[in-house]
């Protein structure tokens, strides 16, 4: 299916969704509970790495029900858009200096890491709500729990170690934050634009939308993204892993035929 | 152009791999080295993690060392049981390489030690290369001819037991420093990357005595084996072959060869030594550079297994 009828399939589902959600049986619902919900679709379910994979952008379309049009009219609801790569230990090594040279010398290594954090946000994140909230959601890149893979280190030494991993995941462009990255496209329509960098890591990606109204956090959605290395790459990568001794032998005649073909076409003997 | 690398998992610019490739190939070509000590700290200037760009390297040497051996094999200057007792030695070298390329990645000093030993091996190799074409140079100024080997001279290598008989080289040696040296030339081929015809050469001509017109052919043999074993176990053991970038840099190299050999035919001998000593010493210092120089950030990340 191409991108494009696959963008059209989602359209349809968040309109029927918006369908149902209007329907008299969600009608009834008390004004008190909250009514207001978020539903989000991706504008495809897989990201296809192709061999001239550079980095991309990842559109997902997202609608509030029961939106209140006052509110909605004073910009009133902020929406906040994470997509976060699967969880894998990390260990974080740090260099010191030893006989004047710079040496990895201590390490720590945690648990369950998004590989990748992208943000994008209707505002700036302070404007949205208070500090506190993003911390006990564990929303965000300077939130998102980390866990030591050994807990009875120093605890000002694991807490160095997290900053020096965000910082890294940061510049390596794996943790990302765009603001301004979601966009009302209507009173209960959004888009949301989030960055897939180059060296985006492979698998299973967790897309999730945090709707805030007046700065209180009311409801969220999520939904999957898988990403994958296309036919070719996939391929090669699967026989390095599956078949190592055979893509080993393979590499080495491939060597031998370049090498071989090269002598053929330059022959000066 | 970006081409992105399978096993490498990252994007690069293919353009920029191919000139790496044919500007390692040109300056082999014109100095009749592999190469593969350029290529693996150029991979590793470029972000491409060390175990890859060693992996991949070993695969490169295969390809920039098969055409000269090809050459070689024709021509008839090739040791053959020289080469295999060498070989042999290599196998051993190689297996006990990886095992300890895996034990260092594991312990996250795996870059370090790619790192020391290059600038060890370069800086020892390159300088002494330096001071003895200088000599050289000096030499030819005041028209005297520079005489490699000394048949007359015998050395403590001589005096070892096992003694086996290499008529190509018309030589009568003992297999210890022969496997040894094969041994030794593996294990770098594994940890650095590289041929090791930098060291090969040398210690043919000046340890065990081989005559001149045997020597590149027999060492590029046992390189093109010693690589393609190394290739074969780093894929097995820890699958950081990456044959898109091996391909990149293979077609790059092939090229610059050619050329590079047109241009070194143009240069003397000690000429074109005390050139190849400069640049072995350059990559040295950048090295060691790296190694002194407070790094940008001192925390660095990698997964459990290493890359």
């Amino acid at each position: 299916m191409t991108m494009h009828s696959l963008r059209l399939t989602t359209l349809t589902g968040i309109l029927l969704s918006l369908l149902i959600a209007l329907s008299p049986v969600r009608a009834q619902v008390p004004e008190t509970a909250n009514p207001e919900s978020i539903q989000i679709g991706l504008s495809t379910d897989r990201v296809s790495i192709t061999a001239d994979f550079s980095g991309a952008d990842l559109t997902i379309f997202g609608a509030l029900d029961n939106s209140d049009p006052l509110i909605a009219r004073h910009g009133r609801y902020d929406v906040i858009v994470v997509l976060e790569g699967p969880p894998r230990p990390v260990v974080v090594r740090k260099k010191t200096r030893f006989l004047g040279m710079w040496i990895n010398t201590q390490s720590v290594t945690f648990v369950n890491v998004p590989v990748s954090y992208s943000v994008a946000t209707t505002r700036a994140l302070q404007d949205i709500t208070h500090p506190d909230n993003y911390r006990q959601m564990a929303l965000g890149a300077n939130n998102i729990t980390v866990v030591p893979a050994v807990r009875d280190d120093d605890p000002a030494t694991i807490r160095e170690f997290a900053v020096a991993l965000r910082d890294r995941k940061k510049a390596s462009d794996l943790f990302s934050e765009r603001i301004g990255g979601v966009h009302f496209l209507s009173q209960s329509l959004f888009r949301a634009t989030l960055h897939l960098a180059p060296n985006v890591p492979v698998g299973t990606h967790r897309a999730r939308a945090f709707l805030f109204k007046n700065g209180v956090f009311i409801k969220e959605s999520s939904a999957q993204l898988a990403i994958l290395k296309s036919g070719f790459e996939q391929r090669i990568f699967r026989a390095a892993q599956e078949h190592s001794f055979l893509y080993g032998l393979g590499a080495v005649a491939l060597a031998f035929v370049t090498g071989w073909i090269g002598r053929l076409v330059f022959r000066r003997d | 152009m970006g081409i992105y690398l399978p096993i490498a998992e990252m994007s690069v610019n293919m353009v920029v791999l191919l000139a790496m490739g044919a500007a390692v190939g040109f300056l082999s070509g014109m100095f009749g080295v592999g190469g593969g000590f350029l290529i693996t700290p150029l991979l590793i200037f470029y972000n491409i993690p060390p175990a890859i760009a060693v992996a991949t390297g070993a695969n490169q040497v295969v390809a920039s060392s098969i055409s000269g051996a090809l050459a070689h094999f024709k021509k008839g200057t090739i040791d053959f049981k020289l080469g295999t007792v060498l070989l042999a030695g290599g196998v051993v070298g190689s297996t006990v390489g990886v095992w300890v390329f895996s034990l260092l990645r594991s312990v996250g000093q795996l870059d370090l030690f790619v790192s020391l030993l290059y600038v060890a091996l370069l800086g020892t190799v390159g300088g002494m290369m330096l001071v003895e074409s200088v000599r050289a140079l000096r030499r030819a100024a005041g028209g005297n001819v520079a005489s490699l080997r000394k048949p007359g001279q015998h050395n403590w290598i001589h005096r070892l037991p096992l003694k086996m008989r290499f008529r190509a080289s018309k030589l009568f040696v003992s297999v210890i420093p022969v496997i040894g040296l094969g041994v030794i030339i593996g294990f770098l081929a594994s940890i650095m990357g590289v041929g090791g015809g930098f060291i090969m050469v040398p210690a043919l001509i000046y340890l065990l005595k081989v005559p001149t017109n045997v020597v590149i052919g027999t060492s590029l043999y046992q390189i093109v084996f010693t690589a393609a074993y190394t290739t074969v176990v780093h894929s097995t053991t820890n699958q950081t072959v990456d044959v898109v970038l091996a391909f990149l840099l293979m077609v790059g190299g092939v090229a610059g060869a050619q050329y590079g050999a047109r241009a070194g035919a143009k240069l003397r001998g000690e000429q074109l030594r005390a050139l190849l000593a400069l640049l072995v010493l350059a990559v040295a210092l950048r090295l060691a550079f790296d190694l002194f120089v407070r790094p940008a950030s001192l925390y660095s990340l990698s997964s459990l297994s290493g890359v």
